[in-house]
């Protein structure tokens, strides 16, 4: 199958994630931490590195976007409507400590440190492409596990149908939550088989790093072949529901943002065309993929669904 | 005024030359971002629209004012919105769609925001095509006529700034109330307190 083709090494091996960065940042960081020898308390968290990571076949071999660029152009409304917004506010989001509630139509539900809801996980790296609705694109190194592992932990009864995911909600820490530029707190969905896929993925790292704030810390959904708007970040709540849930961009604009929101060249959405994309990097647009080129894992998924219908 | 005519207009075409400037040096440095081809379009399109509050800002600046010196740099300011609008427009043409002119066509006829970038942009060039002398002369009363145009054109391109905008609408919100308040101006001025203002 042409997805089982691994790229030969990982970006994590190839090169530092510090080099992606700019060199004024690296200085920056490296004057910084020279400073913090005088003043211990002054020290940044360092990003914390992931032990050697096992290479998923999942992976596409395209070349990934570098740190700067998929950490500085966001859309995390949380943290302002400017793709530089999120950058620029992500020391105002506390990741530690963390729990993530687990509820609804489960056998075991509760409340799960960070640490619980990761220890029997082993994380691994996935490159996938992230295709926007405002028709960009990137390919992006998570570092993460598949979401359907977690939810078996939690043995969801028959009646679970659907899986519903909230952001954290906290205007002292997320300041974008103070205007209601949307129905906050964030909330997303999916339908079981969309949640049990093995391509779709918690991440909680980024080029072998802990996950930046900007890029929804410290866990958040992955799903490559829906528009980014489906992976919800900072998750501190997971739901099995036996309704489909409210998503929130479908809230604000039903004829816009559907609760499925696959990637599909043929359906455009008001304001932007998605017959094509710009990968960013590249100069010109190229053609976008049915499903963002995931199509032979699930396009059978929805096989008896109109698509122009369930956009 | 301490300044010459002359010299005024020297001083805002260099003014008006800065965004552009600013664009490149900041090209330049490699410091537009992740998408720079979305910077630049958003860039000249928001320098085309405060250029346009501005040329729309002359008359009701003199008539509050009784100076004559802002209704003189009406028809400069005109022209640099029309600049900034048609690199607005390159950049999308030529950096974005790369001249696929199937696409842009359906983005014209499909998306409202495209199409009234483009109306406002069809009539802005209408007006700084008749802006030179010899249209004047030879349009006479219809001149005047013809470049209340503005109006409608500033209106649009308010319109295709709010229809662009996601979700925020903070940004378009304060343009619109901009234009709003310089229409606003134009239209209580037949009022008789604004003609006592306007006859001192």
């Amino acid at each position: 199958m042409p997805f089982l083709r691994p790229g030969d090494i990982r970006p994590s091996e190839i090169t530092p994630a510090a080099v992606y960065r700019d060199r004024r940042r690296f200085l920056g960081a490296a004057l910084a931490a020279g400073g913090a020898l005088l003043l211990p308390s002054a020290l940044p968290a360092a990003p914390r590195r992931f032990g050697p990571l096992p290479r998923s076949p999942l992976s596409t071999s395209e070349p990934p976007n570098s740190y700067k660029d998929i950490t500085t152009y966001n859309n995390f409304y949380e943290l302002g409507t400017g793709k530089d917004d999120p950058a620029r506010n992500a020391a105002l989001l506390k990741t530690e400590p963390w729990s993530v509630t687990v509820d609804g139509e489960v056998e075991r539900p509760g409340t799960y440190t960070l640490e619980d809801i990761l220890k029997p996980h082993a994380l691994e790296e996935r490159i996938y492409r992230l295709r926007c609705v405002e028709a960009w694109s990137m390919v992006i190194p998570w570092v993460g596990f598949p979401l359907g592992d977690l939810i078996k932990r939690f043995q969801p009864t028959s009646r679970a149908k659907y899986v519903a995911f909230t952001t954290l909600h906290d205007p002292e820490q997320l300041p974008g939550q103070r205007r209601n530029v949307l129905q906050w707190p964030y909330v997303e969905g999916l339908r079981m088989d969309e949640a049990m896929h093995p391509l779709t993925l918690l991440a909680v790292g980024l080029y072998g790093e802990v996950l930046p704030g900007q890029n929804g810390a410290p866990l958040r959904l992955v799903v490559p072949w829906k528009y980014g708007f489906k992976s919800i970040k900072s998750i501190v709540r997971i739901s099995l529901t036996e309704q489909m849930p409210p998503t929130t961009w479908n809230r604000a604009a039903p004829h816009e943002y559907g609760f499925y929101a696959n990637v599909n060249p043929a359906v455009d959405h008001p304001r932007w065309s998605q017959k094509r994309e710009r990968r960013l990097g590249e100069l010109r647009k190229r053609e976008t993929l049915p499903f963002n080129g995931y199509a032979e894992q699930v396009a059978q998924l929805y096989s008896s669904m109109d698509l122009t219908k369930w956009y | 005024m301490v300044l010459s005519e002359r010299w005024l207009k020297r001083v805002v075409f260099l003014l008006c030359l800065t965004p552009l400037a600013w664009l490149l040096a900041l090209a330049l440095r490699g410091e537009l971002g992740a998408n720079p081809i979305e910077t630049i379009i958003r860039y000249f399109g928001d320098w085309a629209l405060r250029l346009l509050l501005l040329t729309l800002a002359a008359t009701p600046l003199r008539l509050l004012s009784g100076w004559s010196w802002p209704v003189r740099l009406r028809r400069l300011l005109g022209l640099f919105t029309f600049f900034y609008a048609m690199l607005h427009l390159l950049a999308y043409a030529v950096l974005d769609q790369f001249f696929d002119w199937a696409a842009i066509w359906e983005d014209i006829v499909e998306r409202p925001f495209i199409t009234t970038g483009m109306l406002a942009w069809l009539l802005l060039l209408a007006l700084a095509l008749t802006s030179n002398q010899a249209s004047q002369r030879r349009l006479g009363r219809n001149w005047k006529r013809l470049h209340r145009l503005i109006y409608p054109a500033a209106i649009l391109a308010a319109v295709h700034f709010a229809l662009m905008v996601k979700a925020d609408l903070r940004e378009p919100l304060i343009y619109g109330a901009i234009l709003t308040l310089l229409l606003g101006l134009r239209l209580i001025r037949r009022t008789r307190v604004y003609k006592t203002l306007e006859n001192r």
